[in-house]
């Protein structure tokens, strides 16, 4: 196989990340700490550059002539938007931990490196077209996650956090590589494209099925679906904020990725197979994700669960593949869900930095008085979360509603908006201690980045909830997917 | 009268409180609680004046929607930001600046903390309650009815009473859990119109969310479907009227409530829900409400809700609970009045909105003002307060007995012709509504002797002072209008006309049939339909 330029150059994006990475180890020898905020400004530079090759990748005219490096990869519509997403929620994560990291006894050099290699492992997966990369960039990412997880390794709860992701992570990776030799085996291919192809008439034995769900299993662990979904609540909790904010978004986005492409290009003839599992899935992942996170006080447990809750919405477009409007609602809300779960994060890490864990809901109380600005933001972050109009959310939850319909899964939409009725209870929890308790705190203010990232996160979720028209075309550009 | 048709009118008076809540947010610093409460009434006031040529301009013959404004928003959904009125949004449009200017008014002295976070969310909440009434596009629609209960929970829980927490979160989650499942009724009607929902054909129709358009769509479908979807709006608006079963919200909210929420709330957002039924439901699923069984269980409700609820009422012992549960009772008549199907009930059914929203509203407002001076709503820490307060008891006589229907106040008006309604289809109706009425005016008669007749007993009233300057100024618009819509009330039943006949026609009642004869002493009966008058005898 050889490589071309072209190919070298729609692989620009992922190699200028590597190459950052890199450069911040090399460069983390040189700095001491009481200076390495400059760090994570380099990296943010560094993300910057990532985005203007893709910008260059996204207009080159080769990118549509078909799949890079002998069909490993696949930069199509749909794998660019996911970069765009990928490469938000890194540039959010950095923004977020510059004071948080910079506060902590810990070396900042290594760990905005780990983030970028994260990022590149998920730049690599949404791009994956063929089992054996995909499964190789997921590795990528995930590594980088488990040390990212137990970073600040004095606190016990962050190695706890790490040692429950690894074991239950490898654990995950094991099943869902089980699935992709089973399926290898049976059909001897392995890029998504030729499955697609093989695997079409109603000829399928059993264990071709067992596959198949082994590969759904390993990837329900990795977007936490219920009942797949049992790690994620502590290691939120004890993974550093920046990185649960990290988490929470861009493995799961990537996770959510290689789920719809995986079923979607290789295993659509299997859809009446699959179909029903993930509509339990999805029903079990809102009822639990909800309920558990009503009964919750630590603020970044609740957050966990709702989480969960919400990857349990987004199976709802998994549901709809047989019509656009599954991955179109996919697609949307990933979009929304980047902003408005980030920017609830974000805040989280606000109250943090400044002094107070923001553990407990208590610690939200009265945050409308020592900062209205932030108290806000934070509503709205709110409202786009439960779903309420005119935010992203409303238009994220909208389409996926919208896909569970069209897919003739009615009961299920009637769960899930009243799953997201419900919501709002345990999210208004944290509106009604923002501005109906009484505080003695002083008023707050919030470091430039970390407000960078906040305003981001807030004007993306009002745009794209007021005038969604040109995300709603760009969704719609992203379908079909390469074949 | 020309100029009002080339702007953009709607959007304006939708847009201006709007436009004064954010001047208010970034020019108006919080301690300078005077500016602010003056730039609000001010705004407030613009709005209501610049509502008022609607009133004029609005053709009563029209067929159709008017003041339209219709641009694209979100092309490939098909999305419009779609704007009109007819003479039943033009009614409540103007219910609402008017209720809004008091509402900011009435709260000078009320209201003492966070003074501008409370006026900023009172004109939040005036531009997405005028913007329900406006749209003419589901999605629109559906935008401005979820949001507009963020500004309402924060004026419950933050302003409201005791148990103002538990009210406020009550209040959203009820209310939304009914609109969700009514999202999901749109989304189908979506796909009706397009390619088609589960076993249904679609019509293979662009994309719309337009309300005409898809209240077509909707009356075309079989039955059983329609049925289905009739319920999916049934609970998002029966439980924001409140319709029994679903209206245990309503008590906590008003009660907990400060007294501009409790206006507002009784004026203009319950008639939301009753709005939702006349606009939506009657035109577009006939089949469904034609359905014998579907319309003994919405008529059960109504008068379930009229006599229930004014048994409730009689039995209160805090004022602002009683006044609450009476609303029960009343937009109890204005359901039964709505589902008689005939042109009686659907008008008087309309224009009882509107009278429950005068009635109730002044009520609230004259509570709150005895609860700013004693800080108690309790009806035993009171008596012989008209010897004390004679201008207060007498505002208070007025309202309460336009609350009870008496003749020359709007209430009569009202009831009056949705008993009418009532009668013409079954005898049985009309008289279990009509025990409604004497329990009315049982619990209204009661609390207004218990309150202002016999000794000042309570030694902590013998100072109260009468009613202000500025409490009289908030009054007086709504006694006016009660008394206004009580002696003359043609105008509202001309403006009302040709909608009600659309809605009555959509569902297969007879236009001509049943005249709404409201005749207020000294005042021709008045007879709309179109061939004109031709009142008859009907079994």
């Amino acid at each position: 196989m050889t490589v071309s330029a072209t190919d070298w150059l729609l692989l620009s994006p992922e190699l200028v990340l590597t190459a950052g990475g890199l450069l911040l180890l090399s460069l983390s020898v040189l700095v001491d700490k009481a200076r390495e905020e400059f760090l994570g400004f380099l990296s943010v530079v560094l993300v910057a550059i990532t985005g203007a090759a893709l910008a260059l990748v996204a207009s080159h005219p080769a990118r549509d002539a078909g799949a890079i490096l002998g069909g490993m990869f696949v930069v199509d519509n749909f794998a660019v938007f996911f970069k765009v997403l990928v490469l938000i929620s890194l540039l959010l994560a950095i923004l977020g931990s510059i004071r948080f990291v910079g506060a902590s006894p810990y070396p900042g050099g290594e760990y905005y490196a780990l983030l970028l290699f994260a990022g590149v492992g998920m730049l690599f997966m949404v791009s994956g077209h063929n089992l054996v990369s995909i499964y190789v960039a997921l590795e990528l990412m995930a590594l980088a996650s488990y040390i990212l997880a137990g970073y600040f390794k004095g606190e016990t709860k962050s190695t706890e956090a790490a040692l429950k992701y690894f074991v239950l992570g490898a654990f995950s990776s094991g099943v869902l590589l089980y699935g992709l030799s089973l399926v290898y085996g049976l059909t001897g291919k392995m890029g998504l494209p030729e499955l697609g192809k093989v695997l079409t008439g109603p000829a399928r034995s059993n264990l071709l099925l067992i596959g198949i769900l082994l590969i759904l299993a390993g990837l329900l662990f990795k977007i936490a679906a219920v009942p797949f979904h049992v790690w994620t609540p502590d290691v939120y909790e004890g993974s550093p904020t920046p990185v649960t904010a990290f988490f929470a978004v861009g493995p799961k986005v990537a996770a959510y990725a290689i789920l719809a492409r995986i079923f979607y290009v290789a295993f659509p003839a299997f859809y009446a197979d699959w179909g029903l599992i993930v509509a339990v899935v999805a029903a079990a992942t809102m009822i639990l994700g909800n309920l558990a996170a009503l009964l919750q006080t630590n603020v970044k447990r609740m957050f966990a669960y709702s989480s969960i809750a919400h990857a349990g919405y987004a199976l709802l477009g998994v549901l709809g593949f047989q019509t656009d409007f599954g991955l179109w609602g996919i697609l949307i809300y990933l979009l929304a869900y980047t902003f408005m779960n980030f920017g609830a994060f974000a805040l989280i890490i606000f109250l943090e930095t400044r002094g107070y864990a923001a553990e407990s809901v208590s610690d939200f109380n009265g945050l409308a008085r020592r900062n209205m600005g932030a108290a806000v933001v934070m509503l709205i972050f709110l409202l786009s979360l439960a779903g309420i109009p005119p935010t992203a959310g409303f238009i994220g939850k909208y389409y996926l509603f919208t896909a569970a319909m069209k897919a003739g899964y009615a009961w299920l939409a009637v769960l899930a908006v009243l799953a997201s009725a419900v919501s709002l209870f345990y999210y208004f929890r944290i509106a009604a201690a923002m501005f109906f308790a009484e505080t003695d705190g002083a008023p707050l203010r919030s470091s430039y980045a970390l407000t960078a990232a906040v305003a981001i996160c807030a004007v993306g979720t009002l745009v794209v909830g007021i005038a969604p028209q040109p995300f709603v075309e760009a969704i719609r550009a992203c379908v079909p997917l390469a074949r | 009268m020309d100029l009002i048709r080339q702007i953009p009118i709607l959007s304006i008076i939708t847009y201006i409180p709007l436009a004064g809540a954010l001047a208010i947010v970034f020019f108006i610093p919080k301690e300078r609680s005077g500016a602010i409460k003056y730039v609000a009434t001010a705004v407030a006031l613009l709005d209501l004046v610049v509502s008022l040529p609607l009133w004029f301009a609005f053709d009563r013959n029209g067929p159709g929607y008017q003041f339209v404004e219709n641009v694209s928003w979100i092309p490939s959904l098909g999305v419009n930001y779609h704007f009109g009125i007819d003479g039943i949004s033009l009614i409540l449009i103007l219910l609402t600046t008017l209720t809004g200017a008091i509402a900011v008014y009435c709260s000078y002295t009320a209201i003492t903390e966070r003074q501008k976070e409370y006026y900023v969310l009172l004109l939040l909440l005036q531009t997405f309650m005028i913007g329900t009434f406006c749209s003419l596009d589901f999605f629109l629609f559906y935008v401005f009815w979820e949001v507009m209960l963020v500004p309402m929970y924060f004026l419950i829980g933050v302003w409201g009473g005791e148990r103002r927490l538990y009210a406020a979160i009550k209040f959203f989650l009820y209310t939304l859990a009914g609109s969700v499942l009514m999202l999901l009724g749109i989304i189908a009607l979506f796909f009706l119109n397009t390619t088609g929902f589960l076993s249904y054909p679609g019509l293979d129709r662009p994309p719309t969310f337009s309300i005409e358009a898809l209240t077509s769509v909707a009356a075309g479908l079989p039955a059983t479907l329609q049925i289905w979807l009739f319920f999916a709006f049934f609970l998002g608006f029966a439980i924001k009227v409140p319709m029994f079963p679903f209206h245990t919200w309503l008590p906590d909210a008003h009660t907990e409530a400060p007294t501009a929420g409790s206006v507002i709330l009784a004026a203009v957002l319950l008639k939301m829900g009753t709005y939702g039924f006349v606009r939506f439901s009657l035109p577009m699923f006939p089949d469904a409400i034609n359905t014998p069984w579907v319309q003994s269980l919405m008529v059960a409700l109504a008068i379930i809700g009229i006599v229930y609820g004014a048994m409730v009422t009689l039995v209160q012992k805090d004022m602002k609970k009683l006044i609450a549960y009476s609303s029960v009772s009343h937009l109890g008549f204005v359901m039964l009045g709505v589902f008689s199907l005939n042109m009686a009930g659907v008008q008087g059914g309309i224009l009882q909105m509107v009278n429950h929203g005068i009635s109730t509203g002044a009520l609230f407002l004259l509570v709150g003002v005895v609860y700013e001076r004693r800080h108690t709503r309790m009806i035993s820490e009171y008596g012989g307060l008209a010897r004390q307060m004679p201008v207060y008891a007498t505002y208070f006589l007025i309202m309460a007995l336009s609350s009870m229907g008496l003749p020359l106040l709007n209430g009569f008006i009202g009831e009056f012709a949705i008993l009418q309604g009532a009668f013409a289809r079954s005898l049985w109706w009309a008289l279990a509504a009509a025990t409604g009425i004497v329990l009315g005016a049982a619990y209204l008669l009661w609390l207004y002797q218990r309150i202002f007749f016999g000794e000042l007993s309570n030694p902590a009233n013998a100072k109260l002072p009468d009613l202000t300057a500025r409490e009289q100024l908030t009054l007086i618009p709504l006694v006016l209008a009660a008394f206004w819509i009580g002696l003359y009330p043609r105008p509202f039943f001309d403006i009302l006309r040709v909608p009600s006949e659309k809605i009555v026609a959509a569902v297969g009642g007879k236009t001509t049939e049943a005249p709404a004869v409201a005749a207020a002493p000294g005042e021709a009966p008045v007879a709309p339909g179109p061939s004109g008058p031709v009142p008859q005898a009907h079994p």
